[in-house]
């Protein structure tokens, strides 16, 4: 299914206008001049589609059904038509040997050209025996398809950050692709699951400019992650005029006041969920009355509890009690002391005369 | 160690230490302080109106008479910056949850909007303070390396929160962290340094009035 | 001649107590006591700021009392509290501290410094870092009765002075008389008027009196040099006597220093209540003028206003009595700002006027200018005031700058003016 992606959309009836429309939108997303949206519908629309491997590790299928879950097709959709997926696990039709040959194919076919897109975080305990595909462990198919790779996309907190099977105490010893793969451009794209048109967007960077967008530190496309939950959450005002929910049904759930209270991480958490939202533009968590879990960040699962705020302790205290004893105790010691060392200077005490005053 | 489990720590083992230093310090101290004993007074007591010890525990929170116009910055900018902490500490919102997590007990809090200048504010008296710390002779005088250490420690928290919400500088997630570790470290070092006034100042007044309260002297 | 280091830090050991602690605990260095200490609003001087003057207390309580301090004194972190260092704040302790008090009304976290003082000169008077004439004056009271080596027969002579002037008799020794008049020296030698008119004023309000031969002497250099023992040998004698005679109260004369001795610091000292009642004469005056026999022949008419001694006032309690006794004698006096409880010293209390050493004299003077300052700006040419000591470093003060300011003692005041 090589060629020029508009062709492709026009079997499928999408036309020009709509393309282009759909171009635009991306581009301003991406914080991208308008010039550039044109530019991307062009470059994509004439440029031959890259081959992508698609490897999923430890990971939950989220992702992928994040990005396929569209009822109504949709131009995310169409992802999948600006590349050709040469290996997918859940999506292709071959398994087996044909579809592990399927890969070895397309990696030796495309060597050094391919786009690698990971879904899923890298056990390393046991040699990695968590997870193997084929017989063959996680992290030696990521080292050996990483080699020939552009450039590798980590779809998901877990392949980006380890995520939830990362998860303390971390049994299968689940690593990030970061720490893995050195010496490859890798793109984080996190979030549990991660939002559709981000993958899109980056995608369409890199077909337009054959570059991967500007990152922030945490490897994540700044034009995506450039802000937190909070900044642009709809429910900020109330925030800010100290109008919480207390409960998920109380008058303040009820009248749309911030959930922080309730535990929502949107402050510390870096996603495009309030602009872009979720399910075309229907909704997102905070708006359908949950806080944000922050599943984009690192560690989120780990953040204390999804339920208690960020200013609430993370965990219960521990040493409280003990500490009170034992500061009342070094107290009580340090009384004994001071009152057994005043008595001795009282009891010998010696009665001073007047000849006491003179040295 | 990224930002989030930085701040994930501070909010948990980091707080479950510096309070258990706090709790820990202060009942040493306190009980270390208020054992030491004292003397009956064997005069007989003459009463006065106004003359006892909690009087004064509450009278000495006003400028005594003259006081306000010799030394009107250590007055007013002293009050400017403890009821702004006050506020900032007791009216927060997020630190009216802290308390509520900690000790169970809540209240109404102010806007965060209000806060947020109430910092400004708080931390202009602050400043003025210690510029009027390195003025004044004898504040100078009298200023030890514990005297500049403390101020910092008591300015750093308001300056760290109110560059988290204000965004300035670093991402929220890290500045959340250094705010909440600088309370921490203001926590362990309260009971060990002359902000261990904040809770010795009532038995010091109290003393102070009780002993003049007996000669019939209310101060 | 055995006056030690070790003999100062025992007794600083002894008398460090809880408020102590808690005191030091408390400082902010906020340094507002400063502004209310005539030592350094006068000077200038950060030195003598009050909450520094008491700090080699600070430095024991530190080292022997808190837990910290044990362990910074274990590894060598601290140091100890030396001679030299001792010598060195002598002068904070006793020429710039007058014991008055001042600065034990301003401190916000509510410090009682000038307790403080007291406390550390327990330890500064056995060490023997006392100003040589505080020394004297407490070896003269202890040896021969009073700071100025009066004897019973001159002190018999002033009163046989007195009775020939008022032509009324003064008892001495006479038990079971209501009221045991106490003297001080200063009154005796400089301002014998005071025997007059008390002897008028007993007489017009028919209450009995006397004088003991044993105990006439009521000033207590033990309390200004800081040696509760020595303090105790001289109010024991006082104490004695007055339960010899039976007597119901005790006068104590106005001089402030005798009055804290011995109402306050007394029964402390001696370690029982007391079984007589201490009064200050302006108590027993005022108590006299509500029952309406201090009535007065005429009132003075010159402009003027009060000097309340410290040790009456601010740290005696007698709040009440000085102004309602002023007002029956003077036509025209002036409230200052500044007066009872907050009244500024006059520089000379707390053994201070004792200490003859240039520096002291010349600090002394400079702090009085607190004084030329309240007088110059009531515009008055009359000042009057109820303490020997105070009278006579007030009249120093007059003649270092020149003044030609009168000086009246209250309780003559209203002698002079009594209906006969
Ligand atoms: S709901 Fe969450 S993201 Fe929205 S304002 Fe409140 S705390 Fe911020
Ligand atoms: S709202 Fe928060 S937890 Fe929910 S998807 Fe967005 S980033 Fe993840
Ligand atoms: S007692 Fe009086 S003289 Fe002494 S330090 Fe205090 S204010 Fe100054
Ligand atoms: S006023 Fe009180 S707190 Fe301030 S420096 Fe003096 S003693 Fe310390």
């Amino acid at each position: 299914m090589q060629g020029p992606l508009i062709d492709t959309l026009a079997r499928q009836g999408v036309t020009r206008r709509t393309f282009l429309k759909y171009c635009a939108t991306l581009a301003s997303m991406m914080a991208l001049p308008p010039a550039a949206g044109r530019a991307m519908a062009e470059a994509m629309a004439a440029v031959r589609r890259p081959s992508v491997i698609w490897l999923p590790f430890q990971e939950c299928t989220g992702c992928t059904e994040s990005i396929t879950r569209s009822h109504s097709p949709t131009i995310e959709g169409m992802i999948f038509d600006m590349i050709s997926l040469d290996y997918q696990e859940t999506l292709m039709a071959a398994a087996g040997h044909q579809a592990e040959e399927a890969r070895q194919n397309a990696m030796k076919a495309n060597a050094g050209k391919y786009l690698l897109i990971v879904d899923g975080s890298i056990p390393l305990g046991q040699n990695g025996a968590y997870s193997c595909i084929g017989g063959r462990s996680n992290v030696d198919i990521l080292k050996e398809a990483a080699g020939g790779a552009a450039a590798v996309i980590a779809v998901g907190t877990c392949a980006s950050y380890g995520g939830i099977p990362k998860a303390n105490p971390n049994p299968t010893g689940a690593v990030p692709v970061s720490d893995i793969v050195k010496d490859k451009p890798i793109v984080n794209i996190p979030g549990c699951p991660p939002i559709p048109v981000v993958m899109t967007g980056v995608l369409a960077h890199y077909l337009t400019f054959g570059s991967l967008p500007e990152l922030d530190d945490k490897g994540r496309p700044k034009s995506f992650f450039g802000e937190t939950i909070h900044d642009r959450c709809y429910r900020r005002p109330f925030y800010d005029q100290g109008k919480f929910a207390k409960t998920f049904d109380d008058e303040g759930a009820r009248r749309g006041w911030c959930l922080f209270e309730l535990g929502c991480k949107g402050p510390v958490t870096h996603n495009a969920c309030a602009t872009v939202k979720w399910n075309g533009g229907t909704s997102w968590p905070v708006e359908s009355g949950h806080g944000c879990l922050g599943c984009s960040e690192p560690d989120f699962w780990d953040g204390g509890g999804f339920y208690k705020a960020l200013s609430a302790p993370a965990d219960p205290l521990k040493f409280a009690a003990a500490a009170s004893v034992v500061g009342a105790a070094v107290g009580v010691g340090v009384s004994f002391a001071n009152r057994a060392k005043k008595n001795k200077a009282k009891a010998t005490h010696e009665t001073i005369t007047v000849a006491d005053l003179e040295k | 160690m990224t930002d989030l489990q930085f701040l994930t720590w501070t909010r948990g083992p980091g707080l479950d230490l510096a309070v258990a230093v706090f709790l820990l310090g202060v009942l040493w101290r306190l009980i270390e302080i208020y054992t030491l004993g004292r003397k009956k007074d064997l005069a007989a007591p003459r009463h006065a109106p106004g003359a006892s010890g909690l009087h004064t525990v509450f009278r000495r929170s006003l400028p005594p008479p003259g006081m306000l116009k010799r030394s009107p910055v250590s007055y007013i900018g002293g009050y400017v910056f403890h009821i702004g902490l006050a506020i900032i500490v007791f009216l927060g919102a997020p630190h009216v949850l802290l308390i509520k997590n900690l000790v169970g007990v809540s209240w109404p809090t102010l806007p965060s909007q209000f806060i947020g200048l109430t910092a400004v504010v708080t931390m202009a008296a602050m400043v003025l303070m210690l510029a009027d710390r390195i003025n004044k002779p004898v504040k100078r005088f009298l200023s030890t390396f514990e005297d500049w250490f403390t101020w910092a420690v008591t300015f750093l928290p308001v300056l760290t929160g109110w560059m988290a919400t204000q965004h300035l500088l670093l991402p929220y997630t890290q500045m959340l962290a250094l705010h909440i570790l600088s309370a921490e470290i203001l926590l362990v070092v309260l009971p060990f340094s002359k902000l261990f006034h904040g809770f010795t100042l009532f038995g010091s007044r109290w003393y102070n009035g009780r002993v003049n309260a007996h000669k019939g002297v209310p101060v | 001649m055995s006056a030690s280091l070790e003999k100062g830090i025992h007794a600083l050991k002894e008398v460090i107590d809880a408020p102590i602690a808690s005191y030091f605990e408390s400082c902010v260095h906020c340094g507002l006591c400063a502004e209310a200490c005539l030592f350094h609003t006068e000077t200038g001087d950060p030195k003598y700021t009050p909450i520094h003057k008491v700090e080699p207390l600070r430095r024991v309580y530190e080292r022997e009392y808190t837990l910290l301090g044990r362990l910074k004194k274990m590894i060598g972190l601290s140091k100890p509290v030396t001679d030299a260092e001792l010598d060195e704040w002598q002068e904070l302790v006793y020429d710039s501290c007058t014991l008055c008090g001042r600065c034990s009304l301003v401190c916000p976290v509510g410090n009682d410094i000038v307790y403080m003082v007291r406390k550390l000169r327990e330890g500064m008077a056995v060490s023997g870092h006392a100003p040589a004439g505080i020394r004297s004056a407490t070896k003269n009271t202890v040896e021969s009765g009073g700071p100025m080596g009066l004897k019973w027969p001159a002190v018999a002579n002033v009163l046989r002075k007195a009775e020939e002037s008022t032509g009324l008799r003064i008892p001495v020794d006479q038990e079971g008389a209501e009221y045991m008049v106490l003297l001080s020296s200063m009154e005796i030698v400089n301002y014998p008027e005071y025997i007059d008119a008390l002897a008028k004023i007993f007489h017009k309000a028919g209450i009995s009196f006397t004088l003991s031969s044993e105990a006439y002497e009521a000033t207590n250099a033990g309390i200004q040099i800081g040696s509760s023992d020595l303090a105790k040998v001289i109010v024991s004698r006082i104490v004695d006597a007055a339960e010899k005679l039976k007597v119901k109260n005790v006068l104590s004369p106005e001089c402030g220093h005798a009055y804290m001795a011995i109402r306050w610091e007394g029964p402390n000292l001696v370690g029982r209540p007391f079984k007589f009642n201490v009064v200050h004469v302006l108590e027993l005056l005022d108590d006299l003028r509500l029952k309406g026999v201090l009535t007065m022949r005429d009132k003075l008419k010159d402009p003027l206003i009060l000097h309340d001694p410290c040790q009456i006032v601010r740290r005696g309690g007698v709040l009440q009595a000085p102004e309602p006794l002023i007002r029956q004698v003077a036509e025209n006096y002036i409230p200052i700002a500044d007066k009872q409880k907050l009244n500024w010293c006059c520089g000379g209390g707390g053994g201070a006027s004792a200490i003859h050493t240039e520096a002291a004299e010349a600090l002394r003077a400079t702090a009085f200018r607190i004084k030329k300052r309240q007088i110059e700006e009531a515009g008055v040419g009359t000042m009057v005031t109820f303490c020997a000591n105070c009278r006579i470093t007030i009249e120093e003060g007059f003649d270092h700058y020149e003044m030609n300011t009168k000086l009246l003692g209250l309780t003559e005041l209203l002698a002079a003016h009594l209906e006969a």
